[in-house]
This record gives structure tokens, C-alpha cells and sequence, in this order.
């Protein structure tokens, strides 16, 4: 990657550790990251529960100070520029339960107080698709919709730089894809956004760039389509046989297009270059074994596929059970 | 001049949710006007109308009811010699008339009605059998307004009122937007910090108005409570009262990061000063030692000075150490505060 100028960077860092000293041991919650973010872009942080994806944020909202390491934002630094900084940053926090017992207008008139320049509440309300809410309770929102308001808040000080904690944890798909184009329409106008998540899928759809982050460290850095593309083979064959039968690891590696084996749950999963050449052989081989197949899946590989190569863990818990 | 001012729109937030919460609403104006009435009708030192009279069975049992039935304070009943007894004890007479030789009184002297009773029947019964009294005596009552138990209860229920008010308005409100991390929310953004403070102060004195007009409206309208002294000096009295009070609440919402370590906080704060204040009754009715850390209570200053005012016509001035001590709570809360406060 080449250097780039301060103008077009958003946000960097450069090792950046947070510990915690909790009851006996510390915890790592981040470990060394080393983070370049382009204005112009949208930016995942990628990485399971626990993983340091809400204190790196934090750090950069100026909500956490690091334990140490360095980090500019918008050219400015925490400690020196508060306020300017806050002027121009967006937020929404990871959870947030905004008053209950007030109105959606009401709410955004708050929050764009605060703000020396903004935009009108009545604009951020249709950005994000809330006019029709506008007169409602808070407490009485749906859970797409309160998080919709949250992303209204954040744009209500019209901001240089979004940061959205898991934006969309929880949601429906359809509530999912509405934030999805808010957040696109926001990166169109030339801002950036920096956007946690555990969803590979959101990551791929709407990132430029993601930081797949475990244990407080960056493991991989770069556009979804690059990551994948890293892992040689672009397609995942899975498949399991009748009554649990096993098949040694070493015949399946030699098959044609086979580039990597792993058992994965009750199956067994095959990263594939070509799965036209790949499949043949395999159903073959597994004749020639005399074992029969109960299950056969393929499809393209995910970022999921690249976190799981690169730890030999599942993003979500929850995955493995539906792999 | 911005359309949007912070200071306002944070205190229009207060006061929008204050009004929508219906719950608060009967806390802070219905409550305490149930309580002074409740109170008010409990200790409402009513004269004696009734006195229940029971007679055993005898033959002159019905011409010694006749004597006492002309008197319509005593409720007179004839019942056997056991039935009389059980009576006694449950309560259902306070003296029992067993005729024989003379009369015997059956009574509890430990029960001050019971005595009393035994008193008045007796003087019935003389006065009938043909007793003459010697001197001639009259009764004048005593129940001027200013002086009775509700007359104390008012100002202090009004103190009472402002303290939690203020603690729970305050103290629990943060606490509870902390929890809900709108707090971390709102210091995200360019918000000045002293702004959340002040909007949240002056919410808690906006509601403290009508808390007043509630409590003494409802003191003057049903127990004809006197107001002696002026209303804006008792009006600017409840402000700083509220005022300091506020401050301990923030005080007490500095640090806690949970509800329940905020209620039981405040709990701590408030029930000794609603037991030690004078709220319920006089504070000179505890022990010389206690007397000091009783005497140092911002409640009971406040409530010594809200009685001098309301009761005795004070002036504010008059009253001026007993400011000076309920201030300096409120003061050295909001400097430990601003010290302590814990934003994130
Ligand atoms: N205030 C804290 N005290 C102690 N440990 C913490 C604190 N905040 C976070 N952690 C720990 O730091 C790690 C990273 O947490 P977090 O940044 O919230 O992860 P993520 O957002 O990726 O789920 C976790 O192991 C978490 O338990
Ligand atoms: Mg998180």
C-alpha cells in the first residue's frame, strides 16, 4: 500500500493496545493494531464477539483512551482537538437506548443542538426513512426503526466520519438492507465510514475495505474481494457421508482442485478452484471407498471462509450449526 | 441567533418526559397530597363524641342506661356479666357499669379513652343520683389553626417531598441514562457537559413549583393550614432547598454505575433525614447527643425554616444560618461532583 497524505486519511493508528486489568489477569482487548482509513471509503471491522471491535471504535470516537499507541483522526488528535473533533464525527454506539418518552423529531432536535452546523432534522428523518415516524414515541419504535434513529442521530451533525457500532445486530433483512443504503448513500457523498460487524455478509456488500480482527490483533487486511481471492480457491464444496463415515484427509487433498480439506461439524468442507473438475473427482474417489455421500453443497467463498482458514474458528458460534 | 439552543432543547427533553410519565406525575403531586390528607384525617385531634357504655345485667340495669342515654355521647348497652368482659377486652366498650351496692367500674386503666370514660360515666351517674357541682366551670376548645399536628405536617411533608423529589429526579435520572449509555451517547457528542448538568438542575426546579402549590394548596384548601409568611419568601426558600437537595442528588449519581446502587444510595440519604428532620414530628423529641449530626441535616434546617416562614411569618432573613448550613450541602455536592462524575 502506498503512503498516503494526511488529507486522505481518515483515521489512523499505529500500535494501538488497550488492556484491562480486570479481577487477577488482564485482558488484551487490543493488541498492536495498525489501522489506515481513507476518507471517501467504508471501512469494516470484522471479528467475533470479544474480539476488540467496540474498544478499537471507542478509541476512535474519543469515548476510550488507548493504554498506548497513536491515533489521528480527521488530522486531529484526542486530548487536543475535543471539540472540533466531536463536531465532526458521527456516532452510534453499539447500544444506546435513547429516551422512550420522546419523539422522533424531538429526539433528532436534541441531538442536532449540540451541533454549530447540521442538517435538519426533517432531512435526516427522510435520509434514514423515519418521516412517517416523526410524531412517535421511541419507546414505541420497532428495533429496526430505533436503530435507524440511532444512524439519524449520528447524521444529524452532518459529519465528515461516520462510526456505526453493529449497526445492524439483530435486524431483520429488510431493515438490514435499509441501513445498508443509507450508509452506501453516505459514502457516495466522499465521507468516510468506519463500520464494526459480525456478519461476513454485510462486510462483503457493503465494506470497500475490512479488518478481520481476532484476539485484539488484525489478522488479515484488505477488500473482501482480495481476501477471498487469498484463499487460492474461490468456491466451498461440503459434503458429508452416510452413517458419519470418515475418509482420509490425504485422499481428499489429492484430488484435482482441491486446494484445502477441513473437517467442519459433522461434514467436511473443500476449498475449490474449480468445482467442475473438482466434484467429478470427488464422488468418484468416494465410490472408489465405498462410501456414499448423504449431503453435497457448493458455493462461493465468504469472508467467513477467510476468517475460518485463518483461525480454524467460525465468526459466529451460531454458524457452525447451520454449515 | 441558532434555532436549536442546546440548553434548551435539553431542558424541553426533561420537562416533555417528566409530563409523559404518568407514574412520576402521581409520585411527585398526587402522593404526598394523599399522604398530608391521610395524616391530616389520622391525627385531626377530634373532640370525644362517643363513649360506649356497657351495663351488666340487673334489675335497675335499664334506669341507669335511661340516665346515661340523656346524655348523647354515650352509647349505652346491656349485656351479661361474661359478654360485659369480653366486650371490655375486644375494645367494643371502654367502661363497664356492674350495678350492685353502689356502682363498680369495670375499666382498663392503662387505655387513657378507657379512663376518661370511666370518668364522664361516673360523673352522669352522680349528677342524676342528685350530686350538685360547687363551683361552676365551663369549656372553651382549642383548635385555632397554627397550632394543630397538621399545621406541623404540612411544611414538613412539603420538605419531604422536595429532598426525594429532588434525589430521584436527579440522581436516578442519571443513573438511569447511564445504564442506558445515552449518557456516554451524549458526552459523544460537541455537548457541553455543564449544559447536561444545568438543563437537568433546572428541570428539577421547573417541577418543583406546582409540588409546592400542591402541598400547600392542598394544606390551605382542606385543613385551613395558615400561611403567616410571604409566598415569594417561601417560594425562593423551596428553591434553594430544592436546589441544594439536587446537588446531593447528583452527588449520589457521581459514581454508580447501576439503579440499584443509586436507589439504595438514596434510601440511605433519605430515610434517616424523613425520621431525624422533623418531617413527622419535632426533632427535640430525640436525645441531647443526637441532637448535633440531627441539627447538621439540610431537611431539618430547611424544615425549621419552612415552619418559621409558613407558621410563625418569619422573614427569609430571619433565617439566614439555617440557609447558610442547607447551602453548604448543596455546595460542596456540586464541587464533588464536578470532580467525580463519572461520564463514560
Ligand atoms: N471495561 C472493560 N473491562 C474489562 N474488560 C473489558 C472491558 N471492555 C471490554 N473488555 C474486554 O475486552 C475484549 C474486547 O471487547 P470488545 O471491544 O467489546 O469486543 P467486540 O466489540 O469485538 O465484541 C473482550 O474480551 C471484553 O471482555
Ligand atoms: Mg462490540
Amino acid at each position: 500500500m502506498k503512503p498516503l497524505s494526511h488529507a486522505e486519511l481518515a483515521i489512523s493508528c499505529r500500535d494501538l493496545r488497550k488492556q484491562y486489568k480486570g479481577s487477577g489477569e488482564v485482558v488484551y482487548a487490543v493488541n498492536g493494531l495498525d489501522l489506515e482509513i481513507r476518507s471517501g471509503e467504508c471501512f469494516g471491522l470484522l471479528g467475533p464477539n470479544g474480539a476488540g471491535k467496540t474498544t478499537t471504535i471507542e478509541i476512535f470516537e474519543g469515548l476510550l483512551s488507548p493504554s498506548s499507541g497513536d491515533v489521528e483522526v480527521l488530522g486531529m488528535y484526542w486530548g487536543e482537538n475535543d471539540n472540533e473533533l466531536r463536531q465532526k464525527i458521527g456516532i452510534s454506539l453499539q447500544e444506546t437506548r435513547f429516551p422512550e418518552k420522546l419523539k422522533v423529531l424531538e429526539t433528532l432536535e436534541l441531538f442536532r443542538s449540540f451541533y454549530r452546523e447540521g442538517r435538519r432534522p426533517e432531512d435526516v428523518m427522510e435520509t434514514v426513512g423515519l418521516t412517517e415516524k416523526a410524531g412517535s414515541l421511541v419507546g414505541k419504535l420497532s428495533g429496526g426503526q430505533r436503530q435507524r434513529l440511532a444512524v439519524a442521530c449520528a447524521l444529524v451533525g452532518n459529519p465528515r466520519l461516520l462510526f456505526l457500532d453493529e449497526p445492524t445486530t439483530g435486524l431483520d433483512p429488510q431493515s438490514r438492507r435499509k441501513l445498508w443504503d443509507v450508509i452506501r448513500r453516505f459514502r457516495e457523498e466522499g465521507r468516510a465510514v468506519l463500520l464494526t460487524t459480525h456478519y461476513m455478509e454485510e462486510a462483503e456488500r457493503l465494506c470497500d475495505r475490512v479488518a478481520i480482527i481476532d484476539h485484539g490483533e488484525i489478522i488479515a487486511v484488505g477488500s473482501p474481494v482480495e481476501l477471498i481471492a487469498g484463499l487460492g480457491g474461490e468456491h466451498i464444496v461440503e459434503f458429508s457421508m452416510n452413517n458419519g463415515a470418515d475418509i482420509p484427509v490425504d485422499v481428499l487433498e489429492d484430488l484435482p482442485a482441491v486446494l484445502e480439506v477441513r473437517a467442519d461439524g459433522n461434514g467436511i468442507s473443500l476449498t475449490v478452484s474449480e468445482p467442475h473438475i473438482a466434484i467429478p473427482a470427488l464422488i468418484q474417489s468416494l465410490q472408489s471407498h465405498e462410501r456414499s455421500l448423504s449431503r453435497l453443497t457448493t458455493r462461493h467463498a465468504s469472508l467467513e471462509d477467510v476468517f475460518v482458514n485463518l483461525t480454524g474458528r467460525h465468526l459466529r458460534d451460531d454458524e457452525i450449526s447451520s454449515s | 441567533m441558532m434555532k436549536y439552543h442546546p440548553l434548551n432543547e435539553l431542558l424541553k427533553a426533561r420537562i416533555r418526559e417528566f409530563l409523559r410519565e404518568p407514574e412520576t406525575i402521581f409520585w411527585v403531586y398526587v402522593f404526598p397530597v394523599l399522604i398530608a390528607i391521610g395524616l391530616g384525617i389520622a391525627f385531626s385531634n377530634r373532640p370525644v363524641n362517643r363513649v360506649f357504655v356497657d351495663i351488666q345485667e340487673h334489675v335497675i340495669a335499664e334506669d341507669i342506661a335511661a340516665n346515661l342515654k340523656q346524655d348523647s355521647v354515650f352509647i349505652v348497652a346491656i349485656h351479661t356479666e361474661s359478654e360485659c368482659k369480653e366486650r371490655l377486652r375486644l375494645g367494643k366498650s371502654l367502661v363497664v357499669v356492674i350495678p350492685g351496692e353502689g356502682f363498680t367500674y369495670l375499666f382498663d386503666p392503662t387505655r387513657p379513652e378507657s379512663v376518661l370514660a370511666r370518668q364522664s360515666v361516673d360523673d352522669a351517674l352522680q349528677r342524676a343520683a342528685g350530686r350538685r357541682d360547687a363551683v361552676l366551670t365551663m369549656d372553651r376548645h382549642v383548635t385555632e389553626p397554627g397550632t394543630r399536628y397538621i399545621d406541623f405536617l404540612i411544611p414538613g411533608l412539603l420538605g419531604m417531598n422536595l429532598l426525594a423529589g429532588s434525589l430521584w429526579g436527579v440522581g436516578y435520572y442519571v443513573v438511569d441514562i447511564r445504564v442506558k449509555k445515552l449518557l456516554k451517547r451524549l458526552i459523544a457528542t460537541p455537548m457541553k457537559r455543564v449544559h447536561f448538568l444545568i438543563a437537568s438542575i433546572g428541570g428539577r426546579m421547573i417541577f418543583m413549583i406546582p409540588e409546592i402549590i400542591v402541598i400547600l394548596g392542598a394544606g390551605v384548601l382542606f385543613f385551613k393550614v395558615p400561611i403567616r409568611g410571604s409566598i415569594f419568601s417561601i417560594l425562593i426558600l423551596s428553591f434553594l432547598g430544592a436546589f441544594s437537595f439536587t446537588g446531593v442528588g447528583l452527588l449520589v449519581a457521581c459514581r454508580a454505575r447501576k439503579l440499584e446502587t443509586v436507589s439504595g444510595l438514596m434510601n440511605l440519604i433519605m430515610l434517616p433525614m424523613y425520621l431525624l428532620s422533623g418531617v413527622f414530628f419535632p426533632p427535640e423529641r430525640f436525645p441531647g447527643i443526637m441532637q448535633i449530626p440531627i441539627q447538621a441535616l439540610p431537611l431539618t434546617q430547611f424544615n425549621y425554616a419552612l415552619r418559621a416562614l409558613i407558621l410563625d411569618g418569619m422573614s427569609l432573613a430571619s433565617q439566614g444560618w439555617r440557609l447558610g448550613i442547607i447551602l453548604a450541602w448543596g455546595g460542596i455536592s456540586f464541587l464533588l461532583t464536578l470532580r467525580w462524575f463519572r461520564w463514560n
